[in-house]
């Protein structure tokens, strides 16, 4: 698997890695029982603090995305809850997919729908769900 | 249960007759985490750090290293013990060869990591004949990094680890100190490489002219701090944006700039009310964080 944070993007690298990871078992690039590197190796692959490893295995655990056997690292589990959180995005992401193309046609530019969805985002307030 | 800081000072000060090179500085680190310490030249991080090590005394104030007391001499010598500590300037005996330091070292630290020794000299390219006097200023860079690597320490001091190094020897840098993190050893060090801290600290302290002016979590810097700017068909006055976690306001024709370190949604929110033709929002490096952060005062 190779993963790609950026130290300047505006969000924790925990969650960066959370995301990429999430990612990755929704396209089908990890997929169930898949071993992920351990928090050493993987933090010194990534050139990051291990804390940032740590902290995204163990909040993708909590999430029950992952499962961390101890000494032999972290492995992809897919239960049912799992699998249909990726279908949920996948649909979100086909939505917004949709919507995209249709600002596109309207003739907004990519930077300008990015700060839109941005600016949405922060609006509405906080909720539970964000991660 | 909150773990004990290894690093914990409390309004600690060191004047060179009228001049306060630290000005009172309250510093917490926590353990098994890297800590970056920024400041730019002169601004006191030398000194604290020799403070901390009992290099230097402090004129006012005091604290503590690995739980021992930086003002006693005798608690000072069993901290160093535990405390590997790299200085700007690296002082080696020259006389020795790359090999004959390492031999010398090693004897005096019964955790000395054979392991960590070879894999650093292959790593670093290290010529183990060559007399240290010899070296490029890098090689002995990478010499001194070697020495306090491999003794395990629980604490790893670093002042200016990155000067002289090429841009692979800072890699190569960077990549020891986290695999030195990983083994459990706790990282301070001090830099005025932004870019080196922002990749690998987990927390980061910043001192300006003796004075800390920010510690916070790379996690929360990355999270929370926002550049906002605004565009108004008539500029409100920058009183209406004073508010919690408004750092710095400038104003410019249609435009309003503000730093935020939080509270985000409720400037926004703010500036919807006073009908904002336009808001941008955009995340801030560590090097914005840091050029805000000194200017404002």
């Amino acid at each position: 698997m190779f993963f790609k944070l950026n130290a300047t993007a505006g969000q924790a690298l925990y969650l960066q890695l959370m995301q990429q990871i999430r990612h990755a078992t929704e396209s089908g690039a990890l997929g169930d029982g898949d071993q992920l590197p351990g928090i050493r190796t993987l933090a010194e692959q990534l050139v990051v603090s291990p804390n940032t490893v740590a902290k995204a295995y163990s909040e993708l655990e909590h999430e029950g995305l992952l499962e961390m056997r101890p000494g032999s690292g972290a492995f992809v589990s897919l239960n049912r809850r799992g699998r249909s959180l990726a279908e949920h995005v996948s649909s979100a992401r086909q939505r917004a997919g949709d919507l995209i193309r249709e600002l596109r046609d309207e003739g907004l530019h990519d930077d300008e729908i990015r700060r839109v969805f941005e600016a949405e985002l922060l609006r509405t307030p906080e909720t539970a769900r964000r991660r | 249960m909150i773990p004990a800081p290894v690093i914990q000072t409390s309004q600690l000060r060191k004047a060179y007759g009228k001049f306060e090179a630290v000005r009172g500085v309250d510093l917490c680190v926590e353990p098994n985490r890297i800590t970056g310490f920024l400041g730019a030249n002169g601004a006191g991080k030398s000194t604290t750090i020799k403070m901390l090590l009992g290099m230097v005394k402090p004129t006012g104030g005091g604290g503590s290293v690995l739980g021992r007391r930086i003002d006693d001499p005798g608690a000072s010598v069993e901290m160093r013990r535990h405390v590997a500590y790299v200085s700007e300037d690296k002082r080696l005996y020259g006389y020795m060869t790359v090999a004959q330091i390492i031999r010398f070292t090693s004897g005096f630290y019964p955790d000395w990591r054979k392991d960590v020794e070879r894999d650093l000299l292959a790593l670093y390219e290290l010529p183990p004949d060559r007399k240290i006097r010899l070296l490029s200023k890098g090689m002995r860079t990478k010499v001194a990094l070697l020495l306090a690597l491999a003794r395990q320490p629980q604490l790893l001091i670093l002042d200016e680890p990155g000067d002289g190094l090429d841009p692979c020897g800072v890699e190569q840098l960077l990549e020891s100190v986290v695999a030195r993190s990983g083994d459990g050893t706790s990282v301070f060090f001090s830099s005025h490489q932004i870019a080196e801290v922002e990749r690998i600290a987990d927390n980061v302290c910043i001192l300006d002219k003796g004075r800390l002016i920010l510690d916070a979590t790379m996690d929360d810097l990355r999270q929370s701090y926002r550049q906002i700017t605004l565009a108004f068909p008539e500029l409100p006055a920058e009183s209406e944006f004073q508010m919690a976690g408004v750092e710095r306001i400038r104003s410019n024709g249609h435009q309003m700039s503000l730093f935020s370190s939080g509270n985000t949604e409720a400037v926004i929110e703010r500036a919807r009310t006073l009908h904002a033709m336009s808001i941008d929002v955009t995340p801030v490096a560590l090097r914005d964080v840091y050029l805000q952060t000194v200017r404002a005062r």
